[in-house]
């Protein structure tokens, strides 16, 4: 009993980042139907930025801001740069972008910072909680505090603020929106800097259990994404659910079936998902099928 | 003899219903044709009968089989062809690969011999190159046949898509809007075009807003509103329906007690 | 609009006049390979020629992306090390018994993942890419892991090929690739080469013109593995020593990057951009720090300044100044 705990534990903390990568993908998707290829890569800048602020000197909850500040930056030059220019391009030529960018940036961060796994210090100390047997490190806490209060916030701001409304209403009908004065193109810009700055406080939020490295954004986004079409592409809280459920598959396949393969399950997870559940859990836009 | 034979269909999308409860059967060797207000429900039930959509309910039958959620490419091999009122072009391809693409089903397509080009395959492309000039010169487009889709004005593309969907030998075949944004002189050669087709015993069904080539090139008229048949008939019986000049052509034409005449 | 006008350019018939000038160009290019280091540059621009050839038939002709191409073409290299170094099999067996393996695996993994579109295909073939790198790394007992494993020499019909052997590799390397390219274009100008254009094209327009859409998908996924596997199969020969990079992510982005820089739907431009790719972290050491930021530009850049690629617009330019 005690052992499961410890695998959902450990499942939930990743899987909050999941959810948090999933929903920049939503965010996205729904302002653009554009998936972003890189949206991983703004959870490695969060963290890596993070890292290498501290060890320049910059007091934590500062280095912290300032890497949330420079992915949401990157985001918003990446919407800037590649994909406004290259408005009403196919699917393809947006894929090719967007993966352009994810490998652009990676190959930047193993330039200006480098090739090594780095770690954060933890933000409430190391030592672990035992509840029922189960170790719980108190940055779990953080991990999903912070989701918890992304996925409120955001939801403050979708539901309550006449710009989340614009989004909302862009995401719905984007010829409607357009025609009854919403600023598209504002709303693209955005949902991008939105992303980023969600990928970035995860990033910075989970480096102190999992490290991070300048790689680790094209597993995040392959993860994000199962978790995103698990529960329904283009659902906020399904976007959520579906990383809480990635995150727990995999650390129960880790702990009871095989910890080198477990980064295999997410590409399960999609596979299952693209044929049996093609709309998600919480019904989200179908899988486009032929 | 009946060539296609409707049941019962119906469709939704989310809480629209396109079409419901639509009943009705065309007789081969004739030229039907489908008109209606926009959003009568006339281009999804053309996506219904080539099978590009699937129906909620209903049947549907093609020269006396049922052919209800067969994939498109099955009932072409059947003799079911169409075009499209939002032109689909291969951009790419020559006008003459364009018409070949339609000879698919015709041609010898194996993939080693492909692969090596053997002689077999040289040989039946040719063929297939050579019967697809002639249908391009056979709607016109001659001299389009070795320029890329893309490069060709709107009104050609209409004609080509015509030609693409002979190449494949329909016995039935749909015509979505041929005239959409054609010039006069371009809706008077889609005409001719059309009852030429018609006399080499090709059946086809017309949807089209252009009234005058309606009613100058049909035996047969069918009339949808909100994706129920709201009438159906001859010519002279479709024009003296008060229903249908009230549903489609509105109150004002209603009042002047006109449907404009077939041009020519 | 301009129309471009059907005319006597080589590139024209592709099949006749392209071949006949690439085979020149692969027979007069050793005159200008100055040294051993060139002629490596140039034997491992045609290998990667191969597998982009393959991949272009995949994403240039009927449109659909693969991001994990580097797994076919990584079981091909392990395919060939196992079963010629562990199994003792004749290398030109083991090349096509791991190009048999492929076409199935790529025949399994393709039938559900092509049924899918757009961003879900892309994200289906990476994690597939993924999946095939995790087995490679993680079956040590096999394939040696992360660590590689030795390859022996290249043995055709009692002749030993090893990879110092630098002229006898050009050769041969330039006569697969002139195969692979004859091949390719054999496939564009036939029935099956206009369904994949045709489905590129309007996939609506191909299925009701009697193609069935996801049977051709499915054929050029097969093939565009096999390419890949052969490609792999004669890489690891040549280099007699494999590592999982040649089956990792970045060697997929690698391959796309090829495509999409030497001009998508162009077979010779996948030549080019094979060609360019390789040459150019030899030649430009500030390249192999910024390899990643390079790959990342060109794609981003080609696709919103060069979306044709280099080759196609070049001749676009050539044509456009004569008279």
């Amino acid at each position: 009993m005690s052992e499961f705990l410890q695998f959902l534990f450990s499942g939930l903390t990743v899987g909050a980042v999941y959810a948090m990568v999933a929903l920049g993908f939503t965010i996205i998707y729904n302002a653009s139907e554009v998936i972003n290829f890189a949206q991983g890569e703004f959870v490695m800048i969060g963290g890596m930025s993070s890292v290498f602020l501290l060890s320049a000197g910059v007091p934590l909850p500062l280095a912290m801001l300032a890497a949330v500040v420079i992915a949401v930056g990157i985001g918003l030059a990446l919407h800037a740069l590649a994909i406004e220019p290259a408005r009403g391009a196919s699917v393809v030529t947006l894929i090719i972008i967007t993966i352009g960018a994810s490998i652009l940036l990676r190959g930047l961060a193993q330039v200006v910072f480098d090739r090594q796994f780095h770690s954060l210090p933890a933000f409430s100390g190391d030592v672990p909680i035992t509840i029922a047997g189960a170790a719980l490190l108190p940055q779990t806490l953080w991990v999903l505090g912070g989701a918890l209060v992304i996925v409120l916030a955001l939801g403050w701001f979708f539901t309550r603020t006449l710009t989340g409304k614009a989004v909302m209403a862009t995401a719905h009908n984007r010829l409607a929106a357009q025609l009854v004065g919403v600023n598209v193109r504002f709303v693209l810009m955005l949902s991008f800097g939105l992303s980023a700055g969600i990928g970035a406080i995860a990033g910075v939020l989970v480096t102190p259990i999992t490290l991070t490295s300048y790689d680790v954004g094209t597993m995040l986004a392959l993860k994000g994404f199962a978790a995103a079409i698990l529960g329904g592409l283009g659902s906020a809280a399904g976007a959520v659910l579906g990383g809480l459920l990635v995150g727990i598959a995999e650390a129960m396949g880790a702990g009871y079936v095989s910890s080198e393969y477990k980064d295999a399950i997410a590409f399960v997870i999609i596979l299952l998902v693209l044929f049996f559940l093609p709309r998600g859990l919480l019904g989200g836009k179908a899988a486009e099928r032929v | 003899m009946t060539i296609l034979d409707v049941k019962d269909l119906a469709k939704g999308f989310g809480g629209i219903r396109a079409i419901q409860g639509l009943s009705f059967s065309l007789r081969a060797g004739a030229i039907h044709s489908i008109i209606g207000p926009n959003g009568a429900g006339k281009t999804t039930l053309f996506n219904l009968v080539t099978g590009l959509y699937a129906p909620d309910q209903g049947r549907i039958a093609f020269l006396g089989e049922t052919v209800t959620g067969l994939p498109p490419h099955r009932l072409a091999a059947m003799g079911l062809q169409r075009t499209f009122q939002n032109l689909q072009i291969f951009e790419t391809m020559t006008a003459v690969e364009n018409v070949m693409v339609g000879r698919h089903l015709h041609i010898l397509r194996g993939l080693l011999p492909s692969l090596f080009r053997l002689p077999s395959i040289v040989r039946s492309d040719r063929d297939a190159r050579e019967r697809a000039s002639r249908l391009l010169d056979f709607v016109g487009l001659g001299t389009y046949a070795e320029i890329p889709a893309g490069a060709m004005p709107y009104g050609a593309l209409k004609r080509l898509e015509i030609a693409r969907a002979l190449a494949a030998e329909p016995k039935l075949l749909l015509l979505d809007e041929p005239a959409a944004g054609c010039n006069a002189a371009e809706t008077q050669e889609i005409d001719t075009l059309i009852q030429r087709v018609a006399a080499a015993g090709v059946t086809v069904v017309l949807v089209e807003h252009d009234m005058s080539l309606v009613m100058g090139v049909s035996d047969h008229i069918l009339v949808l509103d909100h994706g129920q048949k709201l009438a159906e008939g001859p010519v002279a019986e479709i024009r003296a329906n008060p229903a249908v000049i009230e549903a489609y052509l509105g109150t004002r034409a209603a009042e002047a007690g006109a449907v404009p005449a077939p041009a020519g | 609009m301009r129309v471009p006008l059907p005319s006597d350019d080589w590139i024209a018939d592709p099949r006749r006049g392209g071949l006949a000038l690439l085979a020149l160009v692969l027979v007069v290019l050793p005159i200008f390979l100055p040294n051993r280091f060139y002629y490596d540059v140039a034997i491992h621009a045609g290998l990667a020629a191969i597998a982009v050839v393959g991949l272009n038939l995949l994403i240039g002709y009927a449109g659909q992306i693969s991001l994990g191409h580097a797994g076919f073409f990584g079981l091909g290299a392990y395919g060939s090390a196992v079963l010629t170094g562990t199994h003792g099999w004749p290398p030109l067996l083991a090349l096509l018994a791991s190009a048999l393996v492929v076409a199935v695996l790529a025949f399994l993994v393709g039938r559900p993942i092509l049924r899918l579109r757009g961003h879900y295909l892309a994200m289906a073939t990476l994690g597939m890419g993924l999946l095939i790198f995790m087995v490679i790394t993680n079956e040590r007992t096999v394939t040696g892991g992360p660590d590689g494993m030795a390859v022996p020499a290249l043995d055709i019909f009692g002749f030993s090929l090893s990879g110092r052997n630098k002229q006898a590799w050009y050769a041969l390397v330039a006569l697969c690739l002139l195969l692979a390219v004859w091949l390719a274009l054999n496939l564009i100008d036939s029935p099956v080469g206009r369904a994949l254009r045709a489905l590129h094209g309007s996939e609506v327009a191909a299925r009701v013109g009697g193609v069935d859409v996801a049977e051709y998908k499915l054929i050029i996924f097969v093939i565009s593995a096999v390419y890949a596997s052969v490609a792999g199969s004669l890489s690891a020969h040549y280099g007699g020593f494999i590592t999982p990079d040649a089956v990792g992510f970045l060697h997929s982005i690698e391959l796309v990057t090829m495509v999409v820089l030497g001009g998508m739907a162009s077979t010779y431009g996948a030549v080019v951009g094979a060609a360019v790719l390789v040459a150019l972290p030899q030649f430009l050491t500030a390249f192999h720090d910024y390899e990643q930021v390079m790959l990342g530009a060109i794609l981003i850049v080609c696709m919103i300044f060069l979306r044709r690629g280099l080759l196609p617009s070049a001749i676009d330019l050539i044509r456009a100044r004569r008279p």
